[in-house]
């Protein structure tokens, strides 16, 4: 029943470096199924981003088998099979809101009438709508932030990359777009890949955890969250959140003891 | 109303200044004519009255200066060999023809270095070197070489103006291209964007502030660039030609108000693109 879209065997990634070799992912094994939501969590330099790349052929693996679809990253890359979205929202501040979600359409050749209807159909989804016109600067960090992913969503593929997508913003606001993620991921049904550091943005968001450790980077735990699709954001103080969430800890915990 | 104050205080205080040097350095001649004429050497006040109007003092005063200016700006046909404005107009057209022609040889540079591993390591260090020539010694080869093939008048001066304009829009625009950071490069190449499509949608836009930067830098080197050009040419026209006919008869005045014409030019061409920057930077949302 469960279709595998990501797929990760044995995978292993060197980086050549003046000091000598670093090995950012070390034999990672991992399926992501279709319609997960997976977090990646775990202290800086476990290979959580470089894993993310390696997905989205922004890195390329020295070792092992890694497929998206059934095809390398880089066939799927151009399949469209991936939007990501980095920690910043990376807007052009030279187009408008509607003009920087336009900027994948017009590079894959969409048509006019479908850059139009799209935008305005992913505007929707993030909640923007009647800010086409406006230019980035005159938005609020998290309203970039989500113009940013309603640029990655724009051209439909089924997976959604993000890498630390909120790390920039603070609490308040970044509780709120963890909401508008939830809401998003189960009207849209894709498969999202999501670096983080923060342990309950990974529970409250993931039906999958992937727990990593650094030097060399690598996986030390995978958690199948018991947690129901339906959250709203007072889950976070239930007793299965709460034990997750010590799950993780000890995860990260253990990872770092043999340091 | 705030800031013409401060304006206003150091012209002033440079004028005083103008007008102290100009009776330092005009009296000799006061006191040689007084000697000459068997007379006394004159008082301080008298000396001061004798420094001011002198035909052709050493330092004219900043009244001269702005009569002769003013004479030969607006008091004669723009037609006449005398007219700043003709002058003007021959330096400016050589000016403007050598920024385009500096401008997009700097550019199309730029533009082969980002692109060509072998272009950046070899374009920039000749680039370099090219301007550590002096251009008084370039200039009049390139003005004989030129002639001997039949083209003179504008095309040679338009070609040292480029010399020295191509050198700052070069440097800018490698900047400027190379300044879209990794992410943006990244967020690129997972749309899968050619070479060109990166080109024209990322690093051209992002360039913009560099190039007007450069461009400031460049019309002004443009300017430099015409004058001197002008000066092997034995003095036929243009501002260069009337600061060398002016020394050629000890014409201080009109040396000095050629090259404050040169001055007034150089600070509007600066001005016309500084108001195209503004107007392009606001449109694009990169106003700072």
């Amino acid at each position: 029943m469960a279709e595998p879209v990501i797929v990760a065997r044995d995978l292993n990634l060197v980086f050549q470096t003046n000091d000598g070799p670093v090995h950012a992912l070390k034999d990672v094994n991992l399926t992501i199924n279709k319609g997960d939501f997976v977090s990646f969590i775990g202290p800086s330099g476990c290979g959580k981003t470089t894993f993310l790349r390696a997905i989205a052929a922004l890195e390329h693996p020295t070792g092992g088998v890694l497929t998206v679809n059934g095809m390398t990253p880089d066939e799927a890359r151009r399949k469209r099979a991936y939007g990501y979205v980095f920690q910043a929202a990376g807007l052009y501040p030279w187009r408008t809101i509607a003009g920087n979600i336009r900027l994948p359409l017009e590079i894959m050749g969409f048509s006019k009438a479908e850059q139009e209807e799209r935008i305005a159909q992913v505007l929707d989804l993030v909640e923007l709508s009647g800010f086409g016109k406006k230019f980035p600067w005159q938005l609020s960090g998290g309203m970039q932030q989500r113009a940013s992913i309603a640029r990655a969503l724009a051209f439909d593929a089924d997976i959604l990359l993000m890498d630390e997508p909120f790390g920039a913003l603070d609490e308040i606001v970044r509780d709120r777009l963890n909401e508008e993620v939830l809401k998003l991921w189960a009207r849209t049904g894709k498969t999202i890949g999501f670096v983080t550091h923060s342990i309950p943005e990974a529970v409250y968001l993931s039906t999958k955890i992937v727990v990593m450790s650094p030097r060399p980077g690598r996986i030390t735990d995978v958690i199948d969250s018991p947690l129901p699709k339906e959250r709203p954001l007072d889950i976070r103080d239930s007793a299965a959140f709460i034990e997750i969430s010590h799950r993780v800890r000890e995860g990260l915990r253990a990872g770092h003891s043999d340091e | 109303m705030n800031r013409i104050l401060p304006v206003l205080t150091v012209v002033l205080v440079i004028v005083v200044l103008w007008y102290a040097a100009a009776v330092q350095l005009n009296k000799a001649w006061v006191y040689d004519q007084a000697e000459r004429a068997g007379e006394p050497a004159p008082g301080f006040g008298a000396l001061v009255g004798l420094t001011m109007n002198q035909d052709r003092p050493v330092l004219p005063t900043p009244h001269q200066v702005v009569v002769e200016l003013a004479k030969s700006t607006f008091g004669m046909a723009v037609t006449s060999k005398k007219s700043l404005v003709y002058h003007g107009w021959v330096t400016i057209s050589a000016t403007l023809l050598g920024f385009v022609m500096g401008t997009t040889l700097g550019v199309l540079l730029a533009v082969g270095i980002i692109h060509n591993k072998a272009m950046d390591l070899s374009v920039m260090p000749w680039a370099i070197a090219s301007q550590t020539i002096p251009i008084l010694a370039i200039a009049p080869m390139i003005i004989v070489v030129m002639n001997s093939m039949g083209i003179q008048g504008l095309i040679p001066k338009a070609i040292i103006s480029a010399f020295l304009s191509f050198f700052p829009v070069l440097v800018g625009m490698v900047k400027g291209l190379r300044s879209p950071d990794q992410m943006q490069l990244d967020l690129l190449s997972t749309y899968s964007a050619s070479q060109g499509q990166t080109f024209w949608k990322l690093r051209l836009p992002s360039s913009m502030p560099y190039l007007f930067t450069s461009l400031k830098v460049g019309i002004a080197a443009s300017l430099v660039g015409a004058i001197v050009g002008e000066l092997p040419t034995g003095a036929v026209a243009g501002l260069g030609a009337r600061l060398l006919s002016g020394s050629y008869y000890g014409q201080t005045v009109q040396i000095w108000a050629a090259l404050f014409a040169a001055a007034l030019v150089a600070a509007a061409l600066v001005a016309v693109v500084g108001a195209v920057e503004r107007r392009t930077l606001r449109r694009m949302g990169m106003a700072r």
